[in-house]
């Protein structure tokens, strides 16, 4: 190769690099290793975690163990998807253009929204980059935010509002939902915009509409999060006055995969067109008249408008945000309705099922559709790590302990239900539950003697 | 609009912006090398009547397929009206810039800052 262009050393190659910079002595890595050493050290690794297949698994909070059909794999894996770069060149693109343009489509359908992004990274910087759309919109400084929203949501918001210099004030969950006065009152003119979540992160069903309508007087933007799989039975945000909604994408066709990568949805009403951040494809003509797909809208985007752009990100999750569109096309639109249906039936089992058990009660009684809160009668968060432990050296895993984040829920536990937790484990959930809350109580009860 | 054209009327800014006088009055555009430089024009965001410029800085956007770029105030004042049109039809911006692709008419603050514009000639010379 080196003959090839003409020089006589690979030294040769850096010659423009000046003496002052140079490292002149080897990187402080250690040696490598053969192949099959490599792939035992990476396997011992691996077995360190404990994943989805290996427990019968009900923790959400987020993400969800959906079964993840073989013909994403399949798909995923043709190069013509898995290799390329953005789709700068539309003449060599068409196929992965057309794939986001199909993606925009479900999306937006689903949302009853006009416009949809190509997909951004995940669920929360979503709800970030929505706060930032509706600062660039109205200049206010406030935004005005439900407890409802998933913890990582609102750190995130919190986090990229402070770069930026607005306010966040967080609005109280009364019986589960979000305080609808509390919610009033917090919302004034100087309020950018309004978040709330649906279902919120204790699973219950929120008045989307009613939260919406709050917010209309103020003209502050409304953004609403949402649990995409639920969208098939709940009344869509454009249908409720939000004007931007966005959520994690992971249970459409994605695994946990230790959380992530993923991709977060993006949409909003047609006003909000030139504010969004992402990509957008678009569908247009060539100069023989054929449709075809290009990028489009990039002058919102900071290759061109640099600083002043809608966001710094300039790309797509477009392998996972494939994995999402073709999850909703093997589902199709009975399916995910008969999915989300099994969830709501599942779900109410599964609740009353575990509130049956001693030393458990819901916490909240609001509609739930695939997921709920309860509460165990144990000592704090610690005694509910305990019961969890229990749990899962029995081989399951009952949720997430809500005390990690909630204050106000320190002996709270979300339960998760997907189409893959059927009856039988729901009741063995409900069993060992049960168990292991009694023998938490007897430990307890035996360290207060000791 | 085809070929280069620096109307003698009107008064002119180093960064591509004209201004057309009357009385205390000005109308406010970006002229034809601007319009050719940005390419086809899909996009303005006007500015809010009431709002004020300061001559040499951003009062507005201008958004073609490729680019985004700022309008610069020849003047200082307040904005009295801007060109609603140009919602439905930015392409006015690059067929007509001098006429019905006007973007703000402002109500001067200062009439004397005109005398530091420049004319037709030195502006297209400066090209």
């Amino acid at each position: 190769m080196l003959a090839a262009i003409g020089v006589s050393s690979v030294e040769e190659l850096f010659a423009a690099i000046p003496d002052g910079v140079r490292l002149r002595r080897d990187l402080d890595l250690p040696p490598g290793m053969p192949e099959q050493d490599v792939y035992e050290h990476l396997l011992s690794l691996a077995r360190r975690n404990t994943c989805a297949e290996d427990e019968v698994t009900f923790l959400g909070a987020g993400m969800y163990d959906h079964y993840v059909p073989a013909v994403i794999d399949m798909l995923l894996g043709r190069s013509e998807f898995l290799t390329p770069y953005t789709p700068y060149q539309p003449e060599i693109s068409q196929g992965g253009l057309q794939v986001m343009f199909e993606y925009q489509t479900a999306i937006s359908e689903l949302t009853a929204l006009p416009v949809s992004n190509a997909s951004v990274y995940e669920g929360p910087s979503a709800v970030g980059a929505a706060g930032y759309l509706a600062k660039l919109a109205n200049g206010r400084r406030r935004f005005v935010v439900s407890r409802g929203l998933h913890p990582h949501s609102r750190e995130t918001l919190r986090t990229l509002s402070h770069g930026y210099g607005t306010e966040v004030v967080e609005v109280p969950l009364r019986d589960g939902v979000t305080d609808q006065e509390a919610w009033a009152a917090a919302i004034d003119d100087e309020t950018a915009a309004v978040f709330l979540q649906q279902p919120n992160f204790l699973g219950a069903v929120e008045d989307a509409h009613a939260l919406a309508q709050a917010a209309k007087a103020s003209g502050a933007v409304v953004v609403g999060s949402y649990d995409p799989i639920p969208l098939a039975i709940l009344a869509p945000p454009g249908d409720c006055g939000v004007d931007v909604a966005v959520g994690e994408g992971q249970s459409l066709g994605n695994r946990l995969d230790f959380g992530g990568p993923s991709f977060g949805f993006f949409a909003a009403t047609e006003a909000y067109l030139r504010r969004m951040p992402g990509r957008i494809a678009g569908e247009t003509h060539d100069v023989d008249g054929r449709r075809g797909f290009v990028l489009t809208l990039q002058t919102r985007e900071q290759h061109i408008r640099r600083e002043k752009a809608t966001s710094n990100i300039c790309t797509a999750q477009a392998l996972n945000a494939l994995a999402g569109v073709v999850y909703l096309s093997w589902l199709g639109r009975e399916g995910i309705v008969e999915l989300a249906e099994l969830l709501l039936q599942r779900t109410a089992y599964a609740r009353e099922a575990l509130c049956a058990v001693e030393g458990v009660a819901a916490l909240h009684e609001q509609p739930v559709v695939r997921e709920f809160a309860v509460q165990l009668d144990v000592g704090g968060l610690e005694g509910v790590r305990r019961v969890i432990d229990r749990c899962q050296d029995a081989g399951v895993n009952p949720g997430y302990a809500l005390g990690r984040d909630l204050d106000e829920h320190p002996t709270g536990l979300l339960v998760a239900i997907t189409e893959q937790r059927t009856r039988e484990q729901i009741d063995r959930l409900a069993g060992m539950l049960g168990a292991a809350i009694a023998a938490e109580r007897a430990g307890e009860r035996e360290e207060v003697r000791a | 609009m085809a070929d280069a054209s620096y109307p003698t009327d009107l008064l002119y800014h180093p960064e591509h912006d004209w201004a057309r006088i009357d009385g205390d009055h000005a109308t406010l555009g970006i002229t034809w090398f601007a319009q050719d430089a940005l390419g086809e024009v899909v996009f303005f965001d006007p500015p809010e009547v009431g709002a004020t410029t300061a001559a040499g800085e951003s009062y507005a956007e201008v958004e073609s397929v490729k680019a985004v770029s700022d309008v610069i105030a020849p003047l200082s004042g307040e904005i009295v009206e801007v060109n609603a049109e140009l919602s439905d039809s930015p392409e006015a911006i690059n067929e007509d810039p001098y006429g019905a692709g006007w973007l703000v008419r402002i109500r001067l603050s200062d009439v004397s800052e005109t005398a530091s514009l420049l004319d037709a000639a030195s502006y297209e010379s400066s090209l």
